[in-house]
């Protein structure tokens, strides 16, 4: 029965969510991969929080940041970035959001069988390219083959070493009620590229990803703002929402953004607009998020605006005093909203 | 492309609030049909801006909200089968059936794919001659055209592997079924722009003079609304009830003529159930006998299906406005857009899911 009577009939059990079973929303950067993390994966492991983009490990009284990372994007070849470039630059941003020099990487590819040697060929050029372009080191790699099906085409893993200079310590929890929000450049860029890229919608020749090394932007911001760069954060999967709500949570603070401070691209809000996309849940992989302390942020921007990865570096809100966890942005029209994190995948898997 | 600044702007928002607020005296309620407007209206925050007392009445146009609970029960049987390439927009995969959703089960292996246009699973159909190719025609008049020409496309190229499970629903029977029922608080309409771009107003003109209720043809950005809101409570202020035109820049009153001669070709008008609103005469469309060939329905005997909704969801009352998501108790605890008990919390165009994006009323959960 759909009447409305028929809602009030015999009690039934619940249309329940999968539970069972990995969705393809489990790897979206949202709510449901949160879940999957929290519920099963650090569970197992007797881990902590997966709250950091790279760990740090003391070795010998250094500071040793530390992070891998899988990419399984498709396509592989997209306006602005490859498969190779992407597992580069994601790997030093990992590290350098913990304030970290990147120093060395791995590399390891799982192929599928069938594979043109010319497109692995191309695309290990283009990671040795981003590599020395970044000045890292890839120092050691792996190699497996599987059979035809058994995976698609090409999965990049890559491994990350850095060291952290003494005096800087970003983390996610580093949020303080009146620190500035600031962030490094225009959203929605690799998201949207990828999507038009995969599926034909013909933004390709307006909108490239972002994809770029970050770790020369976060040196000039750490040389500016020293320890009063409380936190950083690179809003990949999930988007800004994901990311803002993340530091939110991790720091129990609360963050209050203005919307039309937020910078979107006029082509992506386009795209966004065609196909009913949040260009804030769109993923993006060059550019970050700051928490800066208000008394180093108007140096730190400075120092950002002089870099070309940091020359769109606007301020988009405040860190509140709360409620913990909860992120909410000024609309246009002068009203507030909750800035709320997806359940599972707005887009498919991009990265 | 047009780009959406010009419709975004802050000053021109302000000022026609303050219009707004100058011409209304009472406390008028006004229903935009449309999903896709409820989520700017929520997401904008415009109804928490709105002159004391005046309200917005959140209507039942989320085409994945209305679509019946018997459909989506046919679409899993028909997906589960080998068979089977199941294709849908993304909206659909997530509504909850009487056990599970597509999401579940194309996880349990079964060939499940998002397509952005029906035509997609055309060209799916023609790559895979040795499966079945069915897509899942849901949504109001905007999404029939597509659908009418994928099958006709179909039909013209010989695909005969691709079928289509139906279940379009029509906008003007709703306005109607709405305004007669013995608890209508609704005084005014903003009717859906895209709808209007395909089949015009002249539908709603009737309406608006039997009823006497102003019906405002309204887009979709804040100051679209805003300014739909202003039109709306001009005419109630001044005792007028007609069919008027904000979205200037998209609709004409004929609508979009081939579009709808594909309509016409393809589907004709048949009784539909509404979920959570029951049945509306003459307020669906359905193949048309001539291209029975293509219709799911009848290619996959699905047998007898027994349907169960939620006795906790009050989606019924949310579509036909008479209560907000925030009066229903299972709303942000039992029923999130995580584990959603009733289609308006699933869709990103459902009432439900656009007060729980929001943040509407979670505080005091």
């Amino acid at each position: 029965m759909t009447s409305p009577a028929g809602l009030a009939g015999p009690a039934c059990p619940m249309p329940s969510a999968e539970t069972e079973r990995v969705l393809l929303g489990h790897g979206s950067g949202g709510q449901l991969m949160t879940e999957l993390l929290t519920d099963v994966i650090t569970a197992e492991l007797g881990t902590g929080e997966p709250l950091e983009d790279a760990a740090v490990v003391g070795v010998g009284g250094v500071d040793t940041v530390f992070t891998t990372d899988g990419f399984v994007v498709t396509p592989r070849f997209f306006p602005g970035g490859d498969i190779g470039s992407l597992a580069v630059h994601g790997t030093i941003n990992d590290l350098a959001m913990r304030g970290a020099i990147p120093v060395a990487l791995s590399l390891a590819y799982i192929i599928e069988e069938g594979l043109p040697i010319a497109e692995l060929r191309r695309i290990t050029r283009s990671a040795a390219a981003a590599a020395a372009a970044a000045g890292v080191e890839i120092a050691t790699g792996d190699t497996k083959v599987v059979g035809r099906g058994a995976a698609d085409g090409l999965y990049v893993t890559t491994t990350g070493i850095g060291l952290r200079p003494e005096g800087a310590r970003p983390s996610a929890a580093g949020g303080r009620p009146g620190d500035v929000v600031v962030l490094s450049g225009p959203i929605g860029l690799h998201g949207t590229a990828i999507l038009s890229a995969r599926e034909g919608l013909g933004f390709e020749a307006e909108i490239a990803s972002d994809s770029r090394p970050l770790h020369r932007l976060v040196a000039a911001m750490l040389a500016a703002g020293g320890t009063g760069v409380h936190t950083l954060r690179d809003p990949t999967r999930g988007g800004l929402a994901s990311a803002l709500n993340e530091l939110a949570s991790a720091s129990g603070t609360g963050i209050e953004i203005t919307e039309a401070d937020v910078p979107v691209p006029r082509p992506v809000a386009a795209a966004c607009e065609l196909l009913g996309l949040d260009p804030m849940h769109v993923a993006n992989e060059g550019c970050l998020l700051g928490l800066l302390a208000p008394e180093s942020a108007r140096d730190v921007l400075r120092a950002m605006r002089a870099l070309p990865e940091g020359v769109d570096a606007t301020v988009i809100g405040e860190v509140t005093d709360g409620p913990a966890g909860r992120v909410s942005a000024r609309t246009l029209i002068g009203s507030t909203r909750i800035v709320d994190v997806l359940i599972g995948e707005q887009l498919p898997r991009i990265c | 492309m047009k780009h959406l600044d010009e419709y975004r702007d802050p000053a021109l928002a302000r000022r026609l609030l303050g219009e707004l607020r100058a011409t209304a005296t009472r406390p008028w309620t006004v229903m935009e049909v449309c999903g896709g407007q409820t989520h700017t209206i929520v997401r904008q925050g415009i109804d928490e801006l709105l002159p004391a007392g005046m309200r917005m009445i959140h209507g039942p146009g989320c085409p994945v909200c209305v679509t019946p609970l018997e459909i989506i029960d046919k679409a899993l049987a028909i997906a589960a089968r080998p068979e089977v390439i199941f294709t849908s927009y993304g909206d659909m995969l997530r509504v909850p059936g009487t056990s599970g959703d597509l999401v579940g089960l194309k996880a349990r292996g079964a060939d499940v794919r998002v397509v952005y246009s029906p035509l997609d699973a055309v060209r799916i159909a023609r790559e895979n001659p040795e499966r079945e190719v069915v897509f899942l025609a849901v949504g109001f008049e905007t999404t029939a055209p597509a659908n009418a020409m994928a099958v006709l496309d179909a039909a013209k190229t010989g695909v005969t592997n691709f079928s289509v499970l139906v279940s379009h629903v029509l906008v003007p029977p709703a306005i109607t079924t709405l305004l007669e029922a013995p608890d209508n608080q609704v005084r005014a309409f903003l009717a859906a722009g895209h709808v209007c771009a395909v089949m015009g107003w002249t539908e709603y003109e009737p309406i608006a003079d039997h009823y006497g209720v102003p019906i405002v043809v309204t887009g979709f950005e804040p100051l679209d609304l805003l300014e739909g809101i202003l039109m709306a409570v001009r005419q109630l202020e001044t005792g007028r009830a007609v069919v008027e035109n904000q979205y200037v820049r998209a609709v004409r009153r004929t609508g979009n003529t081939a579009a709808r001669d594909a309509v016409a070709q393809v589907f004709r008008v048949t009784d539909r159930k509404w979920r959570g609103i029951g049945e509306i005469p003459a307020s669906g469309l359905a193949l048309d006998p001539a291209f029975a060939g293509f219709d799911a329905d009848r290619r996959f005997a699905t047998g007898d299906i027994v349907t169960r909704e939620s006795p906790a969801c009050i989606a019924g009352e949310i579509l036909r406005g008479t209560r907000l998501p925030t009066d229903c108790q299972a709303y942000g605890t039992a029923c999130t857009p995580r584990t959603p008990l009733g289609a308006p919390m699933v869709s990103s165009e459902g009432t439900c899911a656009a007060f729980h994006n929001a943040g509407r009323g979670l505080e005091l959960r």
